[in-house]
């Protein structure tokens, strides 16, 4: 069992190119941390450090009180489940989850021992004897977390390990590494480019962006208080209304607003409404674009009226009535439920 | 489509049928003389059809050799083309799949240079450096020997060339899972290189033992031994004396015994065999 | 060119890659520079001294008939064998692309020629048009022909060619089939149904596509033709009669075997290797050519 503390990490490219700049991020014993961003974000890059793939130009990685910068990936301690598995394909379930005990110098009784546990936990005992080509993705998706998993590593890295799944295995699959992480208590780095897939598995959301740290939190911390814009639209689906209060009439509507040269609201946090936004609110004027219908609430799409060329926002009402195309509506939102962002695209704490 | 039917189906049949025929018939011609007896054969009277003397003919070849000369029986001759073809196979495998492992999957100085170095030879096939090329073997002792016969045609940048292309191919993700899982270099190659190049090595043989077995050139510039030879020159050597001496009942039976190795590899391996010599062409 | 992901390692990649680097430069790169020394020297007749003369060889050489009568015997040749051999193929290429049955087992009947070493192969063929027992041979002569490769320089430079054409055909079939089974069918049904009959179809559908498998294989049937008929020719006429099968590989060969001229025999070996290195450079032209399609 191990904390992970990266100390001002930096990584930068023989060309010169600049991949981290200066990460902290500190994972404590047992959590699950989930790396999140859009694909370039350096994420992939991050966890790859971690396990000693890549090499850190500058700063410090720390797992369990100790500074591996400089460790082999064998010697530190951590098993790591690829995206695309990386199953040995001549070899069985059985020795591909062997190997590294084998090269270990583990005895075989033990080898044996571990390797039918895992393999009962992840439900492959059936398995064990076939090749990787001789199964399907789900159950290599499984070989590939029990060769972690027997190691009993102190540390277990996960790079988008559901990505090549579909939709509906990637569900379960989620589910699933979530019970088991928390059945086995150890310490994990997730990276995933899914917002849906970080905010259901994370302890603690990691947002990146370029190479740096948008912002660490829980996932609902994240979720309700975006420390950035960048945040706040890569967070939630549909992502957060931003706005640009300059030279819009809400100006006038939010009266004192500091420095704020966006606003977000989330679509959830509209009501439509024929009466009066009240309470200091917020009330935008909208001509409907198009509505989606997905059974248990709907969407819909409009512009505010009177200014042609702004931005589409996006409303979400429960169930399944919901205005005509082309129809006129109001859209109320409660002033808690602004938020505000300075001209740099950082939160106004209100 | 519709008009594959019928006679045109049949014309195809029949054009095929004729070129295995004529492709098929020098070495009919061949396996029917070597169960006939010499004399009918140097009158010209020889018959279509298989004679009685087969076990004689290849008892005589194998283990006696030609009458009148101090050859040495066929069986030697061909001893020495297994040895030669196996060493040639495996040995220029064996060079070049560490060759291409270094240049993948390792960074040093020097290694475009020496990549490149390997890859030119592609362009000095041996039949432009013969001289030079015995007179270093000569230096280095290696006449009539084994390592003569083999250790210069072992260099090979074609499959090098196969080898580091197959090695691009294989995921990084299955080195980095290896180190995670504590593999070294040498490790990772016998462990998980090697297994997956399987398949790359036995087409790779297929072409190679063939080209092993039936070398010419080489053999015969550095074998000057009677007990060294190997089929292929033994054969050519059976027909240089005076036509009314050759007997070519022997020489005939030695032609299908220098063919039936290669042949019954490319016939019983042909998918290897095959992908083998597409895989060399790329 | 290389992986991303790499071991790190000081001294480990250059004992891997030091045996191919010490057969390549003790038996390629050395003996190559020993010819191309060795074309700028003259030794006396009796081997005793040796001065360097530039040039002069490959003057010498280029002035001298029999040289140029051998550059232009090896092109007759490589054509001969190459025109032969690949005509022949693509019709049982052809034949062998339409869905037939037992279609594996003619790829099988076929193939098998590669197998066949050069020297057995010419060998097979002397057997069989020897001018005086040969079961050919005799055909002809009945037909009023009068057979004698032994003394007619064309009738052997024939012999060697059906030889060397013979062991070519399984090569040529096995990648005319593989280009003909790589154009899609659909192409070949379009055309169908905007009304070329079959024969139509190949000239002006099938062939077109097939011209970049033609010409790789030409480029390897000159290669095959320079190269690899060495033993055929050395077992079935020598390069006689009078030189009249004298190919340049055969050439330096024989001027070095008769120990004659080491310079002049030198200054032929490097020509060669020029013309190695343009078939080789057209290959890998034709090779890139084939990835952009």
């Amino acid at each position: 069992m191990a904390n992970v503390t990266l100390r001002n990490v930096r990584k930068t490219y023989p060309g010169g190119f600049e991949a981290i700049k200066g990460i902290d991020v500190a994972v404590g014993d047992g959590q699950f941390c989930v790396l999140v961003g859009p694909s370039g974000c350096g994420k992939s890059t991050l966890l790859r450090m971690v396990a000693g793939l890549e090499t850190i130009s500058s700063g410090e990685i720390e797992i369990g009180e100790r500074v591996v910068n400089t460790i082999e990936p064998a010697d530190r301690d951590i098993a790591m489940v690829f995206q695309n598995y990386a199953l040995y394909p001549h070899m069985t379930v059985y020795n591909n989850m062997a190997y590294g005990l084998r090269n270990r110098g583990m005895p075989k009784p033990e080898i044996e021992q571990r390797v039918r546990e895992a393999a009962r936990i992840l439900e492959i005992e059936a398995l064990l004897d076939r090749k990787p080509r001789q199964l399907s993705g789900g159950q290599r998706q499984r070989v590939a977390m029990g060769r972690a998993i027997v190691r009993q590593p102190k540390v277990f890295l996960f790079d988008e390990p559901l990505s090549n799944l579909d939709a509906k295995l990637r569900i379960a699959m989620r589910v699933e590494i979530r019970k088991l992480q928390r059945r086995l208590a150890t310490t994990s780095i997730y990276v995933t480019h899914d917002q849906l897939e970080a905010m259901t598995l994370a302890d603690i959301l990691v947002v990146m962006n370029g190479g740096v740290v948008e912002q660490i939190g829980s996932p609902l911390e994240v979720y309700h208080r975006p420390a950035t814009t960048f945040v706040a639209s890569f967070i939630g689906a549909p992502p957060m209304n931003l706005i640009a209060l300059e030279g819009s009439e809400l100006r006038r509507q939010l009266g004192d607003h500091g420095d704020a040269t966006t606003l977000g609201i989330r679509p959830e946090d509209l009501t439509l409404t024929s009466g009066d936004a009240g309470d200091g609110g917020l009330a935008l004027k909208l001509r409907v674009d198009a509505v989606e219908r997905v059974g248990p609430e709907s969407f819909v799409y409009g512009r505010p009226g009177d200014h042609q060329g702004e931005a589409e926002i996006i409303v979400r009402v429960a169930g399944e009535h919901t205005p005509a195309l082309g129809e006129h509506v109001l859209a109320v939102a409660s002033r808690a439920k602004l938020h505000l962002f300075g001209r740099d695209g950082r939160r106004l704490e209100p | 489509m519709v008009e594959n039917e019928g006679i045109r189906r049949y014309v195809a049949h029949a054009i095929l049928w004729l070129g295995i025929a004529i492709v098929a018939f020098p070495v009919y011609l061949a396996i029917v003389a070597s169960t006939q007896d010499a004399a009918s054969i140097a009158n010209g009277q020889m018959s279509l059809l298989p004679g009685g003397h087969l076990i004689e003919t290849y008892y005589k070849t194998i283990f006696v050799g030609t009458s009148g000369s101090t050859r040495e029986p066929v069986g030697v001759m061909l001893m020495n083309s297994l040895v030669m073809a196996l060493a040639i196979a495996c040995g220029k495998i064996a060079i070049s799949i560490i060759s291409a492992y270094a240049v993948v999957y390792f960074r040093f100085p020097l290694r475009m240079t020496i990549f490149w170095l390997i890859f030119i030879t592609l362009m000095l096939p041996v039949e432009v450096r013969i001289y030079p090329t015995y007179k270093i073997a000569a230096d280095l002792q290696l006449l009539d020997s084994y390592a003569g016969l083999t250790l210069p045609l072992i260099a090979s940048a074609t499959a090098t060339l196969l080898f580091r292309q197959f090695f691009m191919t294989v995921p990084d993700e299955l080195l980095e899972a290896s180190r995670i899982d504590g593999a070294g270099p040498l490790r990772f190659f016998w462990d998980t290189l090697l297994p997956l190049s399987r398949t790359n090595i036995a087409a790779l043989f297929v072409i190679l033992f063939i080209y092993g077995w039936n070398q010419y050139l080489w053999p015969l510039l550095i074998t000057t031994r009677d007990d060294m030879q190997t089929i292929v020159i033994g054969i050519r050597k059976m027909i240089t004396t005076s036509d009314a001496l050759t007997e070519w009942p022997v020489v005939m039976a030695t032609a299908v015994l220098a063919m039936l190795p290669p042949v019954v590899v490319v016939v019983v391996m042909q998918k290897l065999f095959v992908r083998g010599l597409v895989e060399t062409e790329k | 060119m290389h992986k991303n992901v790499v071991f790190q390692h000081r001294w480990l990649p250059y004992l891997l890659i030091a045996p191919q680097l010490l057969i390549v430069l003790a038996f390629f790169y050395w003996p190559a520079l020993q010819a191309v020394w060795q074309s700028f020297l003259l030794q006396d007749a009796f081997g005793l001294s040796t001065t360097f003369v530039g040039f002069e060889n490959y003057v010498e050489l280029i002035r001298q008939p029999e040289y140029f009568g051998a550059v232009i015997r090896t092109f007759v040749f490589s054509a001969l064998i190459a025109g032969s051999s690949l005509s022949f193929a693509l019709l049982l290429a052809v034949m062998a692309d339409k869905p037939l049955s037992g279609s594996t087992v003619y790829r099988t009947l076929l193939i098998w020629p590669y197998a066949v070493a050069p020297a057995v192969a010419g060998v097979l063929w002397i057997f069989m048009l020897h001018p005086s027992l040969g079961m050919v041979a005799r055909g002809l002569r009945a037909l009023g022909l009068d057979w004698n490769p032994l003394l007619n320089g064309n009738h052997a430079m024939i012999l060697v060619v059906l030889a060397a054409a013979w062991k070519q055909i399984s090569y040529n079939f096995l990648f005319f089939l593989a280009g003909l089974q790589s154009i899609p069918k659909s192409v070949l049904e379009a055309a169908a149904i905007d009304g070329a009959g079959p024969m139509r179809r190949f000239w002006t559908v099938t062939f077109p596509l097939l011209t970049p498998t033609i010409f790789f294989l030409i480029v390897v049937n000159i290669v095959y033709a320079f190269f690899d008929t060495f033993g055929i020719i050395d077992a079935m006429t020598g390069g006689g009669p009078a030189k009249a099968t004298e190919t340049l590989v055969y050439k330096v060969y024989l001027d070095g075997l008769l120990g004659g001229n080491l310079g002049s025999s030198a200054a032929q070996s490097v020509l060669l290797m020029m013309m190695v290195i343009v078939l080789t450079a057209i290959q890998f032209r034709y090779v890139e050519r084939k990835v952009t399609y």
